[in-house]
């Protein structure tokens, strides 16, 4: 068993609404020095494979075809 | 004219869709999603609005795995003209039969409002009886209508005429709801047979419903 952990987030020079209404509110609870906020999703998989070159490129795969889109979104992937 | 319209679980604008076509004297169908064809007389299919698998990922992100769509795909492969309202943007985006994608708008609520549009390119069936610089006034109603392509595909989009509206006010002056890059509501592939946008011109087909501007753009897809 493979545990893979997918996070999904915008790219960088795509604006995260969300992580600046988050941001602002932080600043109205007077959490001073954060510079950005940036909000993403948690995908957690468990994967019958104990083989992490496999589950690897699986995951990739997942992440290209449905996961993410690629047109607004970057993907991290850690195996477990 | 066979207007085929596609239906996901939790679509939502199916039947106004197939009511604003027939008034137009097309005759309809609803395919469920899970059929692997359309019918083989469609002249335009339509994927309607609504929140197709409760919008779960992404909106539009399941519903590109549905049984139907890779009789979508080969339809729109084959130069088969296919709308894509809200929703069905959305999962256009998502198949990659349209460029871009839909983000959350930007100021986080869901919008539902009439909103006027500006024409901008008139070249091709959906708009061509309407003409550059017309500004038409139909109604969004979305959550995630925040338009997104980068610089490169933005210029491609101008360069090929195929931005076909943008959000302004009744002037004509350009407004943007919703964080749109560009203000575009509604572009096509560059052949110009796949249309979509976040309006519903589906829900502006009587005055005395607020507008009937929806009536000539949908009157495109018959004339062809």
């Amino acid at each position: 068993m493979t545990t893979a952990i997918v996070n999904v987030s915008l790219k960088a020079g795509v604006l995260d609404s969300q992580g600046k209404a988050v941001h602002h509110a932080l600043d109205s609870l007077h959490f001073d020095g954060v510079s950005d906020v940036r909000i993403g999703k948690q995908i957690v998989l468990q994967l019958d494979t104990d083989d992490k070159t496999v589950a690897m490129t699986e995951v990739e795969k997942m992440c290209e075809e449905i996961l993410a889109n690629t047109v607004i979104e970057d993907y991290k992937i850690e195996l477990i | 004219m066979k207007v085929t319209i596609l239906q996901f679980p939790g679509t939502n604008c199916e039947y106004d869709t197939q009511h604003a076509f027939e008034e137009l004297g097309a005759t309809t169908e609803i395919v469920w999603h899970k059929s692997e064809t359309i019918p083989s007389d469609t002249n335009l299919l339509v994927v309607a609005g609504g929140f197709s698998y409760g919008d779960y990922l992404r909106s539009g992100a399941i519903a590109k795995f549905s049984p139907v769509m890779k009789a979508v795909i080969e339809y729109a492969g084959k130069g088969g003209k296919v709308l894509g309202i809200c929703n069905g943007f959305q999962v256009l985006t998502e198949a990659g039969l349209l460029p871009g994608a839909l983000k959350r708008n930007d100021g986080l609520h869901f919008i539902s409002k009439h909103h006027h549009l500006k024409v901008e390119n008139n070249d091709n069936i959906f708009l061509e009886k309407l003409n550059n610089g017309d500004v038409v006034n139909i109604p969004i109603a979305h959550h995630d209508g925040n338009y997104f392509i980068d610089e490169a595909g933005l210029a491609e989009l101008e360069e090929n005429k195929q931005i076909l509206l943008r959000y302004t006010d009744s002037e004509g002056t350009t407004q943007n709801p919703n964080g749109s890059v560009s203000s575009i509501a509604g572009v096509c592939n560059k052949e110009k047979t796949v249309f979509g946008l976040m309006p519903h011109p589906e829900r502006a087909m009587e005055s005395i419903l607020g507008s009937d501007d929806g009536v000539k753009m949908l009157q495109g897809f018959l004339a062809s």
